[in-house]
């Protein structure tokens, strides 16, 4: 049986405690991005500044919601700075993978997922590993995901503009 | 001073009635099941009954000539005729059997609404509502046009009353809760319904929160429509009602077409069905129907007098305890005074997100409702994002409030390090 202590690592309760990149950028020529839970009425706001060369120079956090959903907009917020937008697609892509239940770690109830990634994009995850034991409690998923799906549709409306 | 009385219900004893709280664990945990004001568990009777019928008796409704068809067909109008007498109302035929109280505001919304509403109408609801009590009413402004105003939530959790014949100068329809999901508060549906009146408009009560947990009567409050569930009264999922004065049900039009709903079909038109099986289209939820009424029939034989003696009991203990317990870390949302309030108790706690909360409560056995309650916009009057809210009935008892304390405790032991 799965415990809280495979949810709540010790690096997840770090970035919930001391959040990174908090607050908000000037718009423009940051672009702002909401997004939301609507099971559990998380909500998020993404300040992100894309460079002309595709380079995510800055990224800002505000909004609410539980530790999951805030140590993971946290980590990705350190994550993304400095990359660019095709290795944050490739990161996101890697991140949704680990996030996606398989039937095998459904199965064998307490036990790491199988490493079952071989279409998605060979990047490090780092921190975000810290994550990977979300899966066990499916109803946080949406949790760990929320900023990062934020994030790819903020991208998105960048990329269009 | 609720604590000198006798409790009004033999807690131990009943809960014997309800299978999975007796026998059900969450992580090798018994489970304290403090969540029915989302859904409430189910007692033998009421699965007995269902089991029964289809058991013994099943088969579809007004068609069949055949004596299995006329006795489910009986069964299912008793339960109709059940759930008018424990709501007071002066006859079945004012019970019109939805799928859950969310249906029962779209069909007063699809119904009453597009025959009597049109462009600048005025349909008054409160700042505190159930998303089904806003919803449907912001669609047909969206279609309509209709003209939406609200009461406003006072300091102490309960409607501001100060402008409220203002508010319904003009109004057509009066649509509030009678107990909210979130606070528990209670507002004066009997005040409410008198002041629209005056001014002409309809009353609708939100009765989803209220029904299940003090006596009811129509009459009494004085209110024209009104809606409940069945799943959050013992019964089962898939069942809900919409009551309404028979004269203005019989001047709405239909809700869904299709069976069951007509007298006559040509293929130039139709001839719709007396009320209620006028808004019944389709084979209705007739076990979920009968297992409503055995729920009815059990909640009647304990008395919901002594329900909500017990509740308010039981609410009063909840209050202290976790105000002992906690004292400032612990922020309740919802009046002080349980003669003002239902069992609902929504709280922010020591800044930890509900969500958090409501999983180490998980591991620990206690189930408590965490999110925004389907109130979105009384969340954004209480500031917050999401509650964690715990809700009693009478299955409850001073043991599961103390195990709520007890994995409150841990929370914070676990995140507040």
């Amino acid at each position: 049986m799965p415990g809280l202590e495979d949810l709540y690592r010790e690096i997840i309760l770090d970035h919930y405690r001391n959040p990174r990149n908090r607050g908000e950028l000037a718009v423009p020529p940051a672009h702002r991005v909401e997004g939301f839970n609507p099971l559990c009425g998380d909500e998020i706001v993404l300040f992100v500044e894309v460079d002309d060369d595709g380079t995510v120079r800055d990224i800002k956090i505000s909004g609410q919601g539980c530790s999951i959903s805030q140590s993971s907009a946290s980590m990705m917020s350190s994550a993304v700075k400095g990359r660019t937008v095709d290795e944050v697609r490739d990161l996101t892509r890697a991140f949704k993978a680990m996030m996606s239940i398989h039937e095998s770690s459904l199965e064998k109830d307490g036990t790491e997922p199988d490493d079952d990634l071989n279409e998605v994009p060979d990047v490090k995850l780092g921190d975000l590993e810290a994550l990977r034991g979300v899966v066990k409690f499916p109803v946080r998923i949406k949790c760990a995901t929320l900023a990062w799906i934020t994030l790819a549709q903020g991208l998105e409306e960048t990329a269009s503009t | 001073m609720a604590m000198t009385v006798p409790d009004s219900i033999d807690v131990t004893a009943l809960k014997r009635d309800f299978p999975l709280l007796t026998g059900a664990t969450m992580h090798g945990q018994p489970v304290v099941y403090l969540d029915s004001a989302s859904s409430s568990q189910k007692p033998t009777p009421v699965l007995d009954a269902m089991q029964d019928l289809y058991e013994t008796t099943y088969a579809n409704v007004h068609r069949g000539v055949y004596e299995l068809g006329a006795k489910t067909t009986d069964l299912y109008e008793a339960a109709r005729a059940s759930a008018a007498r424990f709501i007071g109302a002066p006859s079945p035929s004012g019970i019109v059997f939805t799928k859950n109280v969310t249906e029962s505001f779209n069909l007063l919304a699809y119904s009453w609404g597009r025959a009597n509403l049109s462009e600048g109408d005025v349909v008054v609801l409160s700042t505190i509502e159930h998303h089904a009590n806003l919803v449907p009413w912001l669609m047909l402004r969206d279609e309509r046009g209709i003209e939406l105003r609200y009461l406003t939530m006072a300091e102490d959790f309960t409607l501001d009353l100060s402008r409220l014949d203002e508010l319904l100068d003009g109004a057509k329809l009066l649509s509030v809760t009678a107990m909210s999901n979130v606070l528990g508060t209670l507002p004066p549906v009997r005040q409410l319904a008198d002041a629209a009146h005056a001014t002409g408009a309809l009353v609708m009560v939100d009765a989803a929160q209220y029904v299940p947990h003090l006596p009811t009567d129509v009459t009494e409050l004085g209110c024209d429509f009104l809606g409940f569930t069945g799943h959050k009264m013992l019964g089962p999922t898939g069942v809900g009602v919409l009551w309404g004065r028979e004269e203005l049900l019989d001047a709405m039009p239909p809700f869904q077409g299709g069976g069951e709903m007509i007298r006559d079909v040509r293929l130039d038109g139709f001839t719709p069905n007396d009320v209620p099986w006028k808004f019944e289209a389709g084979t209705p939820p007739i076990a979920e129907a009968i297992g409503l009424g055995a729920a009815i029939d059990y909640l009647t034989t304990i008395g919901m007098d002594a329900v909500r003696t017990h509740e308010m009991q039981l609410t009063g203990y909840a209050l202290q305890t976790l105000r002992d317990r906690f004292g400032d870390s612990i922020t309740i949302f919802g009046p002080d005074d349980v003669t003002d309030r239902g069992g609902v108790i929504s709280f922010a706690f020591d800044g930890l997100h509900p969500h958090d909360i409501s999983q180490v409560l998980d591991q620990h056995g206690v189930c408590v409702r965490a999110g925004h309650h389907c109130a979105k916009p009384l969340m954004r009057v209480l500031g917050v994002g999401a509650t964690a809210r715990a809700s009693l009935y009478l299955y409850n008892d001073e043991s599961d409030v103390d195990a709520l304390a007890d994995a409150l405790d841990k929370s914070a032991e676990f995140f507040l390090v």
